[in-house]
């Protein structure tokens, strides 16, 4: 029933919408691949990831307390638009952009890669933001 | 009779020194003048504006040297401190288009990599001819942000008529 619903909601009127739930099947599955153990992703996980400070900076630190909201470049002052996709449908659309900006602000802010758990968790946090 | 294509010499010559001074820009305002683009935006234009203005406005490529260029381009790993990288075929795409459009009128062999840093810059940012706190106004913030005082920044115009420095 839910595919059905899906599909429906997918067919014409809102296609930028339904790219989100590919890209978390993609990172659900590596996630998978990463640990046996693995259940399912976390929007607590997600918002915490999301604030937690690591040395001087959070994620939270540009794009602002509020997904949202807009939030602002902490070096250049540029302003971004909202994470969440309640507020900006144009947010985890596109995977090739989902995974160069996950590559350049993991190792900002994490000095790592994220796995792709982390990356799962986060997009699930962001999508409950309203 | 004889001295006729001497003469005519003569006057290609000057003529071609005169165009040659006035290329090479030494008078500020005609520098400036020549950072703005007239032309409709070229598909790498627009890949160009939409990748670096994914942090910040997309610097006129006149601003820089192509050596200086390359060099920018090839360290986006750690781009002032921040991971900026690209694919490689994003980054050679973009590279090519900053080198085909840098300045032309660079003399000397320093290839800066901060736009601040340039002579041009400097030199039209003078201490008094800015108030002493410009730079680090809240709506200003740093020298990097052209557009707080340059409305025209992101499209290539810093003429000194439309300078507006915020409070």
């Amino acid at each position: 029933m839910k595919r059905v619903l899906v599909a429906l909601i997918c067919s014409v009127p809102m296609p930028l919408l339904c790219a989100t739930p590919s890209i978390l099947d993609g990172y659900r599955a590596a996630a998978r691949e990463e640990n046996a153990a693995f259940k399912d992703f976390s929007a607590a996980r997600g918002e915490n990831l999301y604030r937690e400070k690591r040395g001087d900076v959070a994620c939270a630190s540009c794009h602002g307390a509020s997904p949202a909201e807009h939030g602002k470049h902490t070096a250049t002052g540029k302003d971004i638009l909202p994470m969440a996709p309640a507020a900006n449908p144009e947010r985890f659309t596109d995977a090739a952009k989902v995974e160069k900006w996950f590559r350049r602000n993991c190792n900002d802010v994490l000095k790592r890669p994220c796995t792709a758990q982390e990356k799962g968790d986060f997009i699930t946090y962001l999508s409950t933001v309203r | 009779m004889n001295y006729f294509p001497r003469v005519l010499g003569a006057v290609v010559l000057v003529s071609a020194v005169a165009l040659a001074s006035r290329a090479k820009g030494e008078d500020g305002e005609h520098e400036t003048k020549s950072l703005a683009r007239a032309h409709a935006a070229s598909p790498l234009e627009a890949k160009w504006q939409q990748e670096c203005n994914g942090c910040h406005i997309a610097y006129a490529p006149a601003l820089l040297p192509p050596k200086s260029w390359r060099l920018v381009m090839a360290g986006l790993g750690k781009h002032f401190g921040v991971d900026a990288s690209l694919t490689a075929a994003e980054s050679a795409q973009i590279t090519d288009f900053l080198v085909r459009n840098g300045s032309s009128r660079w003399s000397g062999a320093a290839a800066p990599l901060r736009i601040t840093e340039t002579r041009g810059f400097l030199k039209e940012h003078r201490g008094d001819e800015l108030p002493a706190d410009a730079f680090t106004r809240p709506a200003v913030k740093s020298a990097a942000n052209c557009q707080a005082c340059h409305p025209g920044a992101a499209k290539g115009d810093f003429n000194e008529d439309r300078i507006r420095i915020p409070d």
